[in-house]
């Protein structure tokens, strides 16, 4: 825009230019000012970095293991980080985003069928449940199949305690789980993102192994929504989708379950899914891991470190082949 | 300042914008539970989102009757690369600890980093070649052809994304949309023109 100034121009009309000049800068900044608010906004939009305050509790470290038999002594993952980065698709896909879309999640009353090939089977209370062994703290590390690991002090009972309850008969060959299917509370569950309700499965001696636990609570207090609550499985040497959240129903069955996630991508989440860095996921590798609060990688260890224990499950078998 | 010098100061700042918010979280540890994941995820998004302003030039260009816009295109491609660089060095620095024959590894192994680094060694003579100086020495007809790429760079770009994501594929299908929508736009305008081109008004023509 060409603006002539002429010679001859009169007093006032220079002060017109001025103001002239005055509103275009007015202007200006107005366009800026909107154009850069809104960039920030659809920054923020786009890509939310989950709610942890960046004010962290200095993390403890690992006070007990398993009874003594799988002590874990690195450092804790911080409470702000364990309940701010959750993969629980029901809520959203956006790790950063579930605690705040689970916040209401109402958790009382809340049963447990248990049931299937059983000599007992039983619709427990949450709070009846959660007193049929006395709580146990258990510090596990948890390795996500992205590639990312914490390690969390968990509240939580056997879950091989709990099944002695219901008595599996001889014909039992594995335990399906499945979590509580409710649209209205779990905006997911309106999509087809996954097969609804989440399904995830163990063989029976996985499921009585010892250090399987149903978990109630995490750090000492009741677990939040976000990470499961009221009651969800912790099986430490496996990939973390294995841990089911927010559990419903427990079914003793003959036949392999086909779990939730098998069924999204059968080449890419076996039903074993045991953590093992020599096994790559088809479009990653899973040789190394990033401990959340660190910024280097560790190495990924077979069985998430948990080889002593449970390796003999696994005796003869491929593990490639059963991934 | 003239008009296309402040538009193209609203483009830097808006540009550079992302970049400032990224690095306050950082140091205020605000980044979230996984910040590495966070940088490595968000300046992949950005470098697609200035690819995207940068091809959607002309068919604004057109459609608007603001031909000035082209000025911008330049620096909206140069954010773009800018982005998808900041985004290899820190998948190479963070991921791989700047290990190159992992990298190589990666690059061959896993088809989403193949296209990922296909995309990006695309981007690069464009920015090379970005110049006016550039510009002159191949000749426009030329650089037209070359920096068609662009779409190339951005199809490897949208691939890229789809593959990396474990079953949320939303945004990557919305942004394979919004792609969708530019290039048949760019192909509506080679055969069929007279949708796409909206003449001019004549001077003199009486207002609508």
């Amino acid at each position: 825009m060409l603006i002539k100034k002429r010679e001859d121009t009169a007093g006032d009309e220079i002060t017109d230019k001025s103001v002239y000049l005055n509103r275009r800068t007015f202007m200006r900044g107005a366009v800026l000012a909107a154009s850069v608010t809104a960039t920030g906004l659809v920054y923020r939009s786009f890509t939310s970095p989950g709610g942890s305050s960046g004010k962290k509790s200095e993390p403890e470290t690992a006070r007990q293991g398993a009874g003594g038999q799988a002590a874990v002594e690195e450092k804790l993952t911080a409470l702000e980080d364990i309940s701010n980065y959750n993969n629980f698709y029901e809520f959203s896909t956006d790790k950063g985003g579930v605690a705040s879309k689970a916040r209401k999640f109402v958790t009382r009353p809340w049963t447990v069928a248990i049931g299937g090939l059983v000599n007992k089977p039983r619709e427990f209370d949450i709070d009846d449940l959660i007193k049929l062994a006395p709580p146990e703290e258990r510090v596990y590390r948890l390795r996500c199949v992205e590639g990312w690991s914490m390690v969390i002090p968990w509240l939580g009972i056997p879950l091989g305690r709990i099944l002695e309850k219901v008595e599996p008969n001889s014909k039992a060959r594995y335990v399906r789980f499945e979590t509580l299917l409710d649209p209205k509370q779990m905006p997911n569950q309106r999509t087809g993102l996954l097969a609804w309700p989440y399904v995830e499965g163990l063989r029976l001696d996985e499921a009585l192994h010892p250090l399987t636990i149903l978990a109630t609570g995490l750090y000492g207090e009741t677990l939040p929504p976000q990470n499961g609550a009221p009651v969800r499985l912790v099986v430490p040497w496996k990939y973390g989708f294995k841990s089911i959240k927010s559990i419903v129903k427990i079914d003793l069955v003959e036949d392999q379950p086909v779990s939730t996630w098998t069924t999204a991508a059968p080449n890419e989440y076996g039903f074993f899914s045991n953590v093992n860095p020599g096994v790559p996921h088809p479009r990653w590798s899973q040789a190394r891991e990033r401990r959340i609060g660190e910024f280097g990688l560790r190495d990924t260890l077979l069985f998430n470190g948990y080889g002593e224990q449970v390796a003999g499950l696994y005796s003869g078998m491929d593990l490639k082949a059963n991934f | 300042m003239d008009d296309i010098r402040f538009a193209k100061f609203v483009i830097l700042v808006n540009g550079l914008l992302p970049l400032v918010l990224m690095a306050r979280d950082a140091l205020g540890g605000n980044l979230g539970a996984n910040p590495v994941e966070f940088i490595i995820h968000s300046t992949g998004i950005l470098a697609l989102v200035f690819l995207f302003l940068s091809l959607a030039v002309t068919p604004l260009r057109k459609v608007l009757l603001l031909p000035w816009l082209v000025k911008l295109r330049r620096m909206l491609g140069l954010f773009a690369f800018f982005y998808a660089s900041v985004h290899l060095i820190a998948y190479s620095g963070f991921d791989k600890t700047f290990n190159i024959p992992a990298i190589v590894e990666d690059t061959f192994k896993r088809p989403f980093i193949t296209l990922g680094m296909a995309g990006f060694l695309l981007l690069l003579p464009l920015a090379i070649t970005s110049t006016n100086g550039m510009v002159k020495r191949l000749g426009g007809k030329r650089w037209r052809l070359l920096h068609r790429a662009a779409y190339v760079a951005a199809i490897l770009g949208v691939l890229h994304f789809y593959l990396q994501v474990k079953a949320d594929t939303r945004l990557p299908l919305l942004f394979g949309s919004v792609l969708g929508i530019l290039l048949a736009y760019r192909i509506l305008n080679r055969f069929l023109p007279q949708f796409t081109e909206r003449a001019p008004a004549r001077a003199g023509a009486p207002p609508r």
